[in-house]
């Protein structure tokens, strides 16, 4: 087997593992600060593929659909966040839990009326099309771009969270919401905030996968598990987590489909079954 | 109350067919009752939501199922090992996942599960793949020499009813136990249980096994019913719909669990006579029961009414 396939299934899995971390980034943000596994994130995520094809189809620009989807969707959530989740808290956190899996069947039942049962295809926005010789192999532009653009929003993320007011309030609030608001903060609108942004992120996931996946109804369901998995192996909460484990099950789900094709959809799961095995609070969590 | 559970859910059971619009129905009920009480045991009385229990289900049904139709194996030794199957996964499931706490055990079983239903996916010479098991029929059981007529609906029932009301005393026995009560200390405050001496990891292992199997007694029990097996027996929506069906009863009470199952497949049956998208409205109760009514059907029927 040649480098250059290696090399090119190599960045096709950072490629794959972006989206996951984009995804399970916002898992764990939602987790780590309201203590709420959301289990309607996979549907989140594929209703964000279909708001990004519905917005791009109206606008006629992949762009539009790219920029206004995550908002959309990220609204949408602090919604139901404020219609649905706001009135579990202080109970068992199975609740949320429980509630979240009803709202996915709503959401995959509620697109199917919408958009039918059937796949439909996302295209590649025309000035992303193609692939471009790095003197290494060929790479596909728009899995570059998606790369790309997911580091800046990781960077973006970072900063916001470790540099701006927002961000210590959100960092402070994860570990103690009472003294926040004891200190005078309205942790509900911080929560609300977390929560949209979550699943704005979900969102966005979602609609840059669409060029890479097909999108369809069902394509939340292995999102949700991938993206569990992503959180189990990083460790739940934790953001550095959540990025090393999302870019090693991606690159490790690749690089399997190349040299034992019918292994690639397993092969995540017996990770995570390691990892569990050798550290169950996950590489980056802290024990419970 | 406790004293007379056993025989007044079976008695329930054995009038149920004849309430329902059809006996396929009543059958149905059945094979997802015991699944939810069996799941029950570790939901509701263990306090552990588990989201993989979709794998014990279809393991029990896809080895009952291959048993039969690959093997020529007769229907009871088929049954037998489809439980054993399942107790054997649930063991090696519940034996990596109750190493995790709260939040995490639910992913780490759903994940896990997951595994299971892309192996049955791969495994497509022995399971089928996405057609799903075909191939196995039981025409007729013969229990004590006499020949039973398995296709009739109502011996169907009655048959199955006997694995039910086993199902039914095992759960209810397990409770009575100072098992029962230990798994009951582990819900309510783990720290405390440990703290008295109890070995948690092992009683939680222990219960994980017990929930698991009765739920593999619930896939061979689907498996004898509809001879297929669907690959979605084993998909994360079935667990799901485990959790959803015993919500609805009622956890953490005994025939909770049977109720929800009933009330959950009434639902289907009714409203999928309306519409193709039933689930948008079973998901939408569902998330109003979450948030109003915890205690499900039967729960909130018992604490208001018998006190």
């Amino acid at each position: 087997m040649d480098t250059e396939l290696i090399l090119m299934q190599l960045f096709s899995g950072v490629a794959l593992g972006a989206i996951l971390v984009i995804t399970a980034l916002g898992l764990s943000i939602i987790f780590g600060m309201m203590g709420v596994v959301n289990f309607a994130h996979g549907a989140l995520f594929m209703v964000g593929a279909y708001a990004g094809l519905w917005v791009a189809s109206l606008t006629g620009s992949f762009w539009w659909g790219l920029l206004v989807a995550p908002i959309m969707i990220g609204v949408f959530g602090m919604l139901i966040e404020f219609v649905l989740i706001r009135r579990l808290y202080g109970r068992s956190i199975d609740d949320p839990l429980l509630l979240t899996f009803g709202l996915s069947y709503v959401l995959v039942e509620g697109v199917r009326i919408v958009f039918g049962s059937d796949g439909i295809p996302f295209p590649t926005p025309s000035l992303l099309t193609g692939v471009v010789d790095l003197g290494v192999g060929f790479f596909p532009i728009y899995r570059i771009f998606v790369v790309g653009l997911v580091f800046a929003i990781v960077v973006l993320l970072w900063l916001g969270l470790e540099k701006t007011k927002f961000g210590l309030i959100v960092r402070a609030g994860a570990r103690d919401p009472m003294m926040m608001r004891v200190l005078g903060v309205d942790i509900s609108k911080v929560w609300l905030a977390v929560f949209g942004l979550g699943i704005g992120l979900a969102a966005l996931g979602g609609v840059l996968a669409g060029p890479m996946r097909s999108v369809n109804p069902e394509m939340g369901a292995l999102v949700l598990a991938e993206a569990f998995v992503v959180t189990v192996i990083g460790g739940l909460g934790s953001l550095v987590g959540a990025i090393i484990a999302g870019l090693l099950v991606g690159v490790v789900i690749s690089m399997t489909a190349l040299f034992a094709p019918e292994m690639a959809t397993i092969v995540m799961f017996a990770l995570m079954a390691i990892v569990l095995l050798i550290r169950p609070q996950g590489l980056f969590g802290k024990l419970a | 109350m406790t004293t007379y559970r056993v025989p007044l859910s079976i008695l329930a059971l054995c009038i149920l067919p004849w309430l329902l619009p059809s006996k396929a129905l009543a059958v149905n009920v059945l094979i997802y009752g015991v699944v939810c009480v069996g799941y029950n045991l570790l939901f509701g009385y263990t306090g552990l939501l588990s989201f993989g229990h979709a794998a014990f289900f279809g393991a029990g049904a896809y080895i009952t199922g291959i048993a039969i139709g690959q093997f020529g194996v007769p229907w009871y030794l088929a049954v037998l090992m489809g439980v054993a199957g399942g107790a054997v996964l649930a063991f090696i499931i519940g034996g990596m996942s109750t190493r995790t706490r709260g939040i995490y055990f639910s992913m780490v079983t759903l994940a896990l599960a997951q595994l299971v239903y892309y192996v049955a996916l791969q495994a497509s010479s022995w399971t089928g793949g996405e057609n799903g098991l075909r191939g196995f029929t039981v025409n007729k059981i013969n229990l004590f020499g006499f020949d039973i007529n398995f296709l009739d609906p109502v011996n169907k029932y009655y048959v199955l009813m006997v694995f039910a009301a086993a199902a039914l005393w095992l759960v209810s026995r397990i409770l009575n136990s100072p098992f029962g009560a230990a798994i009951e200390a582990i819900r309510e405050n783990e720290r405390r249980a440990r703290t008295c001496g109890y070995d948690v990891e092992r009683t939680k292992l222990l219960s994980f096994t017990l929930s698991g199997t009765i739920c593999a007694l619930g896939g061979t029990m689907s498996a004898l019913h509809l001879a297929f097996v669907p690959l979605e027996s084993l998909h994360y929506l079935t667990s799901g719909m485990i959790v959803m069906m015993t919500l609805l009863g009622g956890a953490s009470s005994f025939f909770g669990p049977f109720i929800g199952a009933l009330v959950f497949l009434l639902m289907e049956d009714v409203f999928s006579l309306w519409t193709s998208h039933w689930q948008i409205i079973v998901g939408s109760i569902f998330v109003l029961f979450v948030l109003f009514l915890p205690k499900g059907i039967w729960g909130t029927f018992l604490s208001r009414v018998v006190r």
